[in-house]
């Protein structure tokens, strides 16, 4: 059964018609068609999906559309929406915080989600954070330099 | 390779826009016509390998041509185009490639714009894969744009009436030293004159700029896209769409071998906008949403029956393939006559089925114009995926495009084509694109696998310890790295093929991981047997000097002698391993700690790895190649195996098969040995074969038990 489903969208209000059981992940992607949130398990084990709803860091594969009614979500193509990145993209950029880039839009979202709610993560707390963020390439060094790199640039918001 | 100086048939000389140096027709009929079309006229070289020295088990194209290895192009508008067969899924070839065309075209490699795997456009130079593209793409694409700028200075000359040695390239000019009057590339490429130019012959092997001179080779130049990818701007394979397009889903057996019998699309074809077919055994949907297709194939899969098959399990699997060695499994011819005094040990290693998993799933997106199929698709293999689409799909080869844009990485899993043939299929069905994206548990059960292996060594040591003989056979997983570096009397090394119950294909390093895997831990084993520590039982074997080297070096800086002379802490064990492949060497030591109070958990605390592949392109993506090849091995060696019974995979989700995260990242040391003097090798897969062993040693120097299976399991 469809159902009218209202969000905001990286700022922007959207409203769609659909059911409700479908993913997030799946809405963003075929309908919104912000395709920045990847599909890498379909079951909240990889973190490739990642987006911020509200302040947090959610699995958007995992999560039914339905469930979202009147949130406020951002996704990577919201987080720099003019010619500026946000510190934490930059930090990515100058880190190479990436190989094949996939798991970046997640990496970088939780990241986000964790400066914004902490602003000055022990190494600890970073690496707590992006346990559950799968790098099949294994770049996490260079992952967790960018993330420490955003926290010297003081880096929640742009 | 060479740089045909041949002009090829007349048109493309007389009244050309564009020139080739070499002929002009390549695979799917692109004509120069066609590049002309596609990057305008201006002045285009072709590198060829030459007939020999093609890459092992590539044939040659048609016409009996040696085939490309790369194109670069240079516009009238001054663009500077590298056109190469080669992906880009994370390794770094994209700046790689940039990096050798600006090198000898004297301009930053940020002017260097990079056409990739397009069979349309790109010369078929091969896969992916092998470590290859630095040692034969590199060279290659630094030929041709060194011939590219020879040219250039010749047309200059000409046209000012000065020698060529008079003029030289600079910042994308060419210059004439005594007066300083320059000259653009566009300016020069737009003469079409090239056939003046070409008067003077150029040599087989241009001369290209040797590799103290480097200012763009040699540098860590990042990612050109690299910006797309942290702003999700970039569209993999599985993000593309075209207008119309549906999503895909094709019926998976319940278990390996299991026939299809009967089954009912009706419930299927009834829902809105689902397309279904079934041809033969193969059935699948297409429909505007996944969730659709998910729904309209569960449909289908609730009203199909099977035939199942019998099939070993992962416990079973080892037995199942020394049985079936192909020819048996061969004797050691060196055991009977062992000299007087002389000792014979053996032992049998095990590695399991892994697989890859790489991030982004198989994913192909398919088009039908008419006849005519263009397939957009994650692969490393774009000319093997395109002829595996035409054999797949009746057509001739002319019929068919494979384009490749970057995509979520592959570590030698991405050689074949079944996602887009499946969404060729369901396309011509439907009337409309389809794209296949794979689930997670469909690349974990019908992706191919890394070959699981079952390793058998004797080896004799004389009565001063030292190796008088070893046999080595690999069943099953391959020959990568069978042969030994080690010095012994008498040496055989083999791999013996067996039946494997499982579909399997290429990992990073191929066999290199088992066989330097078992190689290493038993050298261990004798060390120990022969009274002798790890590293003086393996450098008193060792000739290869770039093995000692970056073995002396690792050992140096792990302070190997030092913490060999005391007892470790209680659960703490070092570990070493070295070993070389595809014309590189490494040396890999660890520390582990054995966590109680984690179920005897393995904790992998400290890797140092010292890795040398000749001269350095580009040392920050070396080190991402290094860093990530150490961690990845982490895996297999710890925790990665495919389980299966009854021809069903028991673990096919991540958190189950447990591959490595965060919470696994070591402390690191890593030295990268630079050495100028030497051809430069690829750097993604040898860093990886000596983790696993140096891990096993460490475990075994921790606990007291040698360690002959991965992933490593310590006795209850």
């Amino acid at each position: 059964m469809e159902k009218t489903i209202a969000l905001t969208v990286n700022g922007r209000l959207q409203t769609v018609t659909t059911d409700p059981a479908r993913p997030l992940l799946e809405v963003l992607r075929e309908d919104l068609g912000l395709t920045g949130a990847k599909l890498g398990c379909g079951e909240g084990q990889c973190g490739a999906c990642t987006v911020l709803v509200g302040s947090r860091a959610v699995a958007s594969c995992i999560t039914p559309v339905g469930d979202l009614e009147g949130r406020s979500i951002r996704t990577i193509e919201g987080l720099a929406p003019s010619q500026t990145l946000h510190p934490v993209q930059q930090a990515f950029l100058d880190e190479k915080g990436f190989q094949c880039g996939y798991c970046t839009p997640g990496m970088i979202l939780a990241t986000v989600a964790l400066l914004e709610a902490q602003p000055n993560p022990s190494d600890a707390q970073i690496r707590a954070r992006l346990e559950g963020h799968l790098c099949r390439c294994c770049g996490f060094p260079n992952i967790l330099r960018s993330v420490r790199r955003a926290v010297r640039a003081g880096g929640a918001t742009p | 390779m060479k740089i045909d100086p041949d002009r090829g048939e007349p048109e493309e000389v007389a009244g050309a826009e564009s020139v080739e140096v070499g002929a002009s027709v390549m695979r799917g009929g692109m004509s120069r016509r066609r590049f002309s079309q596609v990057l305008g006229a201006g002045l285009l070289v072709t590198v060829r390998w030459d007939g020999t020295a093609a890459q092992s088990g590539q044939s040659r194209s048609g016409r009996g041509s040696p085939r490309v290895a790369a194109r670069i192009h240079i516009g009238q508008d001054g663009a500077i185009t590298v056109m190469s067969g080669k992906v880009e899924m994370g390794q770094g070839a994209r700046a790689e490639l940039s990096q050798a065309a600006a090198e000898e075209l004297r301009v930053p490699a940020g002017r260097i714009q990079m056409v990739m795997a397009d069979t349309r456009l790109t010369p078929d130079d091969g896969i992916t894969a092998g470590s290859r593209t630095t040692p034969s793409t590199v060279p290659a694409v630094r030929q041709g744009a060194a011939a590219a700028r020879r040219i250039l200075e010749r047309l200059a000359a000409r046209r000012w009436q000065v020698a060529p040695a008079a003029v030289r390239a600079r910042d994308g000019e060419i210059v004439e030293e005594a007066t300083g009057r320059r000259l653009s590339y566009a300016v020069l490429a737009g003469e079409g004159d090239f056939a003046v130019a070409f008067d003077e012959a150029i040599p087989a092997n241009v001369e290209v700029t040797p590799v103290r001179e480097w200012k763009v080779l040699g540098t860590s130049v990042g990612r050109p896209n690299g910006r797309d990818l942290i702003t999700g701007a970039h569209r993999f394979p599985s993000d593309l769409t075209r207008p119309g397009m549906l999503y895909g889903k094709v019926l998976r057996a319940p278990s390996y071998g299991a026939r299809l019998g009967s089954v009912d699309l009706t419930m299927a074809q009834a829902m809105p906008g689902v397309v279904a077919v079934r041809d033969g055994s193969f059935v699948g949907v297409a429909a505007p949403t996944k969730q659709r297709s998910r729904e309209a194939l569960a449909a289908i899969e609730r009203t199909a029956e099977w035939a199942p098959a019998p099939h070993p399990s992962s416990d079973d699997v080892y037995d199942y393939l020394r049985r079936r060695a192909s020819g048996g499994v061969p004797a050691n011819p060196f055991a009977a006559d062992l000299d007087a005094g002389a000792s014979l040990l053996r032992q049998t290693y095990r590695t399991a089925y892994v697989q890859h998993a790489p991030l982004e799933t198989r994913a192909a997106l398919a088009e039908w114009e008419g006849d005519r199929l263009t397939v957009w698709a994650g692969t490393q293999n774009p000319f093997g995926y395109h002829s595996e689409l035409a054999r797949a799909l009746g057509l001739t080869s002319d019929r068919v495009r494979v384009v490749v844009p970057d995509f979520g990485s592959g570590f030698g899993g991405k050689h074949t084509g079944e996602a887009a043939i499946e969404a060729a299929r369901l396309a011509r069905a439907a009337g409309r694109p389809v794209l296949v994206h794979w689930t997670r548990e469909e690349e974990f059960s019908w992706a191919y696998f890394r070959p699981a292996a079952v390793i058998e060594i004797e080896a004799s040591l004389d009565r001063q310890g030292r190796l008088a003989s070893w046999h080595f056979v690999n069943i099953n997983s391959g020959g990568a790295a069978v042969d030994t570096p080690y010095r012994a009397g008498k040496t055989r090394c083999r791999y013996v093929p067996s039946d494997p119950p499982l579909r399997q294909g290429s990992y990073r390093a191929l066999a290199a991981v088992a066989n330097n895997f078992a190689r290493e831990a038993f050298m261990d084993e004798l060390a120990a047997a022969a009274k002798a520590d790890p590293l003086e039982f393996r450098l008193a074997h060792l000739e290869n000097p770039r093995i000692r080297a970056v073995l002396e070096e690792m050992a140096r800086r792990f302070r190997w002698a030092e913490r060999m002379k005391s007892r470790p802490p209680e659960g703490v064990g070092y570990g070493l391993a070295c070993g070389t492949e595809k014309g590189s060497v490494v040396a890999t030591g660890v520390e582990i700690a054995i966590d109680p109070a984690q179920n005897h958990r393995i904790i992998v605390r400290r890797i140092c790895e010292v890795f040398e592949c000749g001269a350095i392109l580009n040392p920050d993506n070396l080190r991402a190649q290094v860093e990530g090849c150490i961690l990845m091995g982490l895996g297999p060696a710890l925790r990665e195996e495919m389980r299966f019974k009854e021809g069903r995979m028991l673990n096919p989700r991540f958190g189950d098969y447990g591959p490595p995260r965060m919470s696994d990242l070591p402390e690191l040391d890593i030295q990268l040995l630079d050495r100028p003097d030497l051809a430069s090798a690829g750097g993604g897969e040898t860093p990886i074969i000596a983790v696993a062993p140096a891990i096993a040693n460490a475990v075994y120097h921790a606990t007291g038990h040698r360690i002959h299976a991965l992933p490593i399991r310590l006795p209850a």
